[in-house]
């Protein structure tokens, strides 16, 4: 547990007044708010810091404290204790969080082994204010999503059944509403914010709702033509390859690609490049006979 | 029009101890939509989130409604951005994995 320097967090000189701290912390609070920087876990640390550091020097008991026992303050318990009976710690009511991403719980060591809490001190009285929004991570295969499936997840030691609709993209995130923290003096829970992680590991590549893959077609196929068999997502399906195909020829399998985000029954396509392949240890044989193809060929163009 | 659905103006600046015309002046600039149900005034509660988003944005960092409006424009470009980054990603993703 490190010594927090507060003035240096809200960038101030140990004489400034209340006024210079409040008008610090606003300052930075705009800067670093996470209302103003979503997504921003620096951001987030940041305004945690400078609310504790608002939090103490904006209150001038607080602040007298931090003041006198500062760079001791491991000791200032033991002063405490030896100067005077000590009360026990209530946590103040009505106080109110500041920001969807800011818990109480995530004020430092250093604080709670000061103040003995969660910070206390309120604007505007009883307010009743949502909780917390959580955020969570997913990890999911690309077989997971291809299908909408249900899913149980534990929450804050709560077990949240959701339903993953076919179709979620990787770093996509789903709000679900009233799954965050408790709301405050009886206002409303926040809400659960997931991102799915898809990880893929198969052959096909995914882009947005189409899929790619590479078919390695010999070059008897290649050249004259036929039916060969291909894997899709879910499944094998016949294709027909045209004559004289040339390496790297796309072609487009419409609606054998990725589910379309929520709408049941659309599917992208499904995009194949063809990867000739050359026979390799040929007998005498085909060798003569791809000698006499050449020569015709050449002799015919 | 039911309104079962519908969340009153008051009993909204009832919860969040805020000013009527806080609410007013947002509707007036477009960036709440109000609903008038039989001389009451309702808000849709698709429309909750981003309205804490503005009541934070104001009472605790004092950024005036003007200020407010442009957040949210910069902040939905934020979020196409965003989107957009996310898909280019996973676009480059497949070509660095061949």
């Amino acid at each position: 547990m490190d010594y927090i320097d507060y003035y240096k967090i809200l960038e101030l000189d140990k004489g400034a007044s209340i006024a210079d701290v409040k008008k610090a912390y606003r300052r930075l609070a705009r800067k670093y708010h996470p209302d103003l920087n979503p997504n921003d876990k620096t951001a987030k640390g940041k305004f945690q810091q400078i609310n504790e550091a608002n939090e103490v020097l904006s209150d001038p008991e607080k602040r007298k404290k931090y003041d006198k026992y500062g760079q001791d303050w491991k000791h200032a318990e033991a002063f405490e204790m030896a100067g005077e009976q000590q009360a026990p710690y209530r946590r103040p009511q009505g106080r109110q969080p500041r920001a969807e991403d800011f818990s109480e719980n995530n004020f430092s060591d250093f604080f709670e082994s000061m103040f003995g809490g969660a910070p206390g001190g309120s604007r505007r009285g009883q307010a009743k204010f949502r909780g917390q929004d959580f955020n969570a991570e997913l990890q999911l295969t690309l077989a997971d999503v291809y299908k909408t499936h249900k899913r149980t997840l534990t929450v804050n030691g709560k077990n949240i059944r959701l339903t993953i609709p076919a179709g979620v993209e990787n770093g996509q995130t789903i709000k679900i509403p009233g799954h965050g923290g408790a709301g405050v003096n009886g206002g409303p829970n926040g809400d659960l914010y997931i991102t799915f992680s898809v990880t893929n590991i198969t052959k096909f590549k995914r882009e947005g709702d189409n899929l790619h893959a590479h078919v390695e077609l010999d070059i008897y196929t290649a050249v004259l033509g036929g039916e060969i068999t291909v894997d899709t997502f879910d499944g094998m399906v016949k294709l027909q390859v045209k004559p004289e195909t040339q390496n790297g020829t796309k072609v487009k399998l419409r609606g054998k690609g990725f589910p379309v985000y929520k709408k049941e029954g659309e599917f992208g396509d499904l995009f194949l490049t063809y990867k000739i392949l050359v026979p390799v240890n040929i007998t005498v044989k085909e060798k003569e006979l791809f000698r006499e193809l050449s020569k015709i060929h050449k002799h015919e163009n | 029009m039911k309104t079962e659905h519908l969340i009153p103006v008051e009993q909204l600046c009832s919860h969040y101890n805020i000013e009527f015309s806080f609410i007013d002046s947002l509707h007036e600039f477009g960036l709440v939509q109000i609903t008038k149900v039989e001389e009451s005034r309702y808000i849709f509660p698709e429309q909750i989130h981003e309205l804490e988003r503005m009541i934070r944005l104001h009472y605790e960092l004092e950024i005036n409604i003007e200020g407010i409006d442009a957040i949210s424009h910069l902040l939905q470009r934020v979020d196409q951005l965003q989107d957009e980054l996310r898909i280019l990603k996973n676009r480059l993703n497949r070509y660095e994995s061949g």
